[in-house]
């Protein structure tokens, strides 16, 4: 048998679903393990510490994800740990691809964000007006420290350099399969892609009129929110005047939420060649609006346009982060 | 003064870090749970429609991949003033117990077990899931890890996805099951029994029946008497999707009891400067500082939470279960926190018991999910029981259902102080003379464990409302005419 490939996990500004889409590969995991060693896995499954991150030779692992957004001088540096000790290393998941949704947190700035958690909520008491501190002396003797704060949320690209993304929030477990044969055996796409299908939501979506023969794809007459109303179990979302993000996201989750009659929202990141997932969506919505009215309607629906098409992606795109 | 510090804690989801100070003879003189992380989520959520909520907000976490979900869907119910029908109910109670399942599972078997099984002292390398493995044989593993993988695939049918699921509906659900899909449901039940008794004989062959083990779960070191908060049924039973939340104080007597919007007059979150993460206490009883015993303001919640607040559980082999689990211990309530990793295993197998009952209601297969919609009310609070205990989610909105505020109050959050205390607790127990090395370093880390932290979601921190605003009115003359503040 081949030498195992050392694989190693990092987890960031995430939320640890990333590597629960590892864990549910379920009994698929036992077999994975036969091709691959777990180097280091922190915080959430072994008992590594960043100490033994830091000593390890470089390139010692082979292949390293890390998922979540990067927020803290504390990513940063393990970032660049990870990145040294790694031959590929992959953002894993729309966090570490796109910034992910608490990447939206970036429309608003750090003081603002501080004074609402530590100082403006019904439940919180800080009779001192105190906030966390990078350093702090606790009764005159005990000195701790904590991460610093940064002013924006960035991506896992915009710090080191990434070898491949993968997309999904988090990534279907039958896609993490796909991946990581595709690791084993070394069918890998060009440096800097997306390890994806290539198809869109759309593509492998059973409501889509155009894979359904003889139906054509018409525009979109009005714009509705879920609440409106009940959607049809097996037709077009879009055609029914609900917003899905379906013709411009990665389909490797094989059309998930639309199984359950709910919009596709863009977990799967953009398809091949597109930068900016949020401008790409906006400008394919509007292109498929009917006309000025249900443009209005879009609007008027969705008040906040940035936080609905770059619900994943905001660190990613090029719209200025604070107005 | 010496300075330990076990960086990153490992085991758990999210990012925390323990810091120990030894005085000059190498004793423990204080230690400290610190929380070293802070995203930013209930400000952004400013803005999104309401039923654009739960499936945003569920990225606060991964493990508990169906809490903030649940919660902000319940939420949003009484934005528009509905209550799910019947059966969307039902639905939402089936997709909520095969979470339990899995999330359960996990920790159980992935965070918490591998101590035990592996063994606390075992080399860092091998205390982990693949140890687990090797210990007990892949074989083992892959039925495990196979039948805990039919709960995510019940969560995956109804919710959408794998984990971050979408299917929540103000007063509904927007999945329905069909008669085939019912009775995969019904076989895998039987499968998520099979894995909770399998799990509770691994819990009594390998720690039960241990003496060492049992000094651990029993004895003083990680002993942590506080207060205790969790939901109960209309019985008094444990209840998880909805329930009225009841306290109970150190020697168990019951303090308190509230419902929905009332949390405010009962909890309060104190901002410390060492840390990321606010430490809730009883806010009836003020801030007493991190101490336990007589006279503490600071309460648990989680699975040994909801157990020493209620009766019993509502199904008859896991209420069985929970006879013997206090039989064992002896008192009510429970403090030793190793309790925890046992109540959790109890219930898995209230939950699967749940499942099966649930496939089984004929009203199940109805298509009857979706109430209509009432009035927006501008206001919702939604409060259920997370595997990891009490979570609150309370929104306001505009009259279109925009969100304009929010206040999230997390289980993890809530065990701030407990956790803190238990660290302090078997640092001080374990750390003699200045001997310290993994083996002892990980009974610290033990002492947290069992509260199944999830650091994700207690920092999902940044709340929202509005931005400090000031606008000034000025009339054709430049004389302030005006000013409106909203701070």
């Amino acid at each position: 048998m081949a030498e195992k490939i050392k694989l190693g996990f990092l987890l960031l500004g995430g939320c640890a679903g990333c590597e629960m889409s590892v864990v549910d590969l379920s009994e698929k995991l036992v077999d994975t393990l036969e091709h691959v060693e777990i180097a280091f896995w922190a915080p959430t499954v072994a008992d590594v510490k960043y100490d033994d991150l830091e000593n390890m030779e470089d390139n010692a692992i082979d292949v390293a994800f890390i998922d979540g957004m990067i927020r803290l001088d504390e990513h940063v540096h393990m970032a660049k740990i990870m990145r040294k000790k790694a031959k590929i290393l992959i953002a894993y998941g729309v966090c570490s691809a796109l910034g992910g949704t608490a990447g939206l947190g970036s429309l608003h700035d750090k003081e603002e964000l501080f004074e609402k958690a530590f100082k403006n909520t019904p439940t919180t008491d800080n009779p001192d007006g105190v906030y966390p501190q990078p350093e702090c002396l606790v009764d005159g003797k005990y000195d701790l420290t904590l991460p610093k704060y940064q002013d924006k949320v960035r991506l896992l690209g915009q710090v080191v350099d990434v070898d491949y993304n993968i997309g999904g929030c988090p990534p279907h477990y039958s896609h993490v399969e796909a991946a990581i044969t595709a690791l084993v055996t070394g069918q890998l796409p060009p440096k800097g892609s997306y390890i994806t299908n290539g198809k869109a939501v759309c593509d492998v979506c059973e409501r889509n009129p155009v894979n359904k023969e003889g139906d054509n794809r018409t525009m979109m007459y009005r714009v509705l929110r879920t609440v409106d109303g009940v959607p049809e179990n097996d037709t077009c979302l879009l055609l029914q005047g609900y917003v899905c993000f379906g013709p411009m996201t990665q389909g490797d989750c094989g059309a998930s939420c639309l199984h359950v009659n709910t919009p596709c929202r863009g977990c799967g990141g953009p398809l091949p060649g597109v930068e900016d997932y949020g401008a790409q969506a906006i400008s394919s919505i509007g292109s498929i609006l009917k006309d000025e009215t249900v443009t209005a309607q879009l609007k008027e629906k969705y008040p906040n346009l940035s936080k609905f098409f770059y619900r994943y992606s905001l660190p990613s795109g090029i719209l200025p982060k604070k107005m | 003064m010496k300075k330990i510090e076990i960086n990153p804690m490992t085991r758990l989801e999210g990012h925390g870090k323990i810091a120990i100070f030894l005085d000059d003879s190498g004793n423990v003189d204080e230690a400290f749970f610190q929380v070293v992380e802070f995203r930013g989520f209930e400000k952004f959520l400013v803005g999104l429609p309401i039923e654009e909520v739960p499936r945003t907000v569920s990225t606060i976490c991964g493990v508990c991949r169906g809490v903030h979900f649940t919660a902000a869907m319940k939420a949003s119910d009484g934005v528009y003033g509905v209550q799910p029908t019947r059966v969307a109910r039902k639905l939402r109670e089936l997709f909520f117990n095969a979470h339990y399942v899995e999330d359960h599972a996990v920790i159980l078997y992935a965070l918490g077990l591998p101590d035990f099984v592996v063994g606390p002292s075992a080399p860092a390398a091998e205390r982990n899931v693949v140890g687990l493995i090797n210990a007990v044989g892949a074989e083992i593993g892959r039925e495990v890890l196979k039948k805990r993988g039919y709960a995510v695939k019940i969560f995956e049918m109804l919710g959408g996805k794998p984990n971050h699921p979408v299917a929540a509906i103000p007063g509904g659900w927007s999945k329905t099951l069909n008669e085939m899909e019912r009775e995969q449901i019904e076989g895998w039940a039987h499968e998520l029994i099979d894995l909770s008794k399998l799990t509770l004989k691994v819990f009594g062959d390998v720690i039960l029946s241990n003496p060492g083990y049992m000094e651990l779960v029993t004895g003083d070191m990680y002993k942590v008497p506080v207060n205790y908060m969790g939901s109960v049924d209309e019985n008094n039973m444990v209840a998880l999707y909805d329930g009225t939340q009841k306290v109970v104080g150190v020697g168990g007597e019951e303090l308190y009891s509230y419902n929905g919007m009332e949390y405010i007059d009962y909890i309060s979150e104190r901002v410390l400067p060492w840390t990321y993460l606010k430490m809730p206490y009883l806010k009836k009883m003020g801030w007493k500082d991190i101490i336990d015993g007589d006279g503490t303001s600071l309460y648990s919640v989680g699975p040994l939470a909801r157990f020493n607040v209620a009766d019993g559980l509502s199904t008859p082999l896991a209420n069985e279960e929970f006879k013997t689990f206090f039989k064992t211990f002896g008192t009510k309530p429970v403090h030793n926190i190793m309790g925890y990793h046992w109540a959790r295993a109890i219930e898995m197998l209230h939950c699967s018991e749940n499942i099966l009952k649930l496939a089984r209601d004929p009203e199940i297969t109805s298509d009857d999910a979706r109430a209509p919609l009432g009035e927006v009310t501008g206001e919702g609070v939604g409060i259920i029981e997370a595997p990891r205990g009490t979570l609150i989610h309370h929104y306001n909105t505009d009259d279109q259902g925009i969100v304009t505020d929010a206040n999230i109050v997390v289980a993890t959050t809530h065990n701030k102080g407990p956790i803190n205390l238990a660290v302090r607790k078997a640092a001080k127990h374990f750390i003699k003379d200045g001997n310290v090395d993994d083996g002892i370093l990980n009974h610290v880390e033990m002492a947290f464990r069992p509260y199944d932290l999830c650091l994700g979601c207690a920092t999902h921190a940044v709340k929202p409302g509005s931005s400090p605003v000031e606008i000034n009115i000025y009339d054709s003359s430049k004389e302030l005419k005006q000013s409106l503040k909203n701070f």
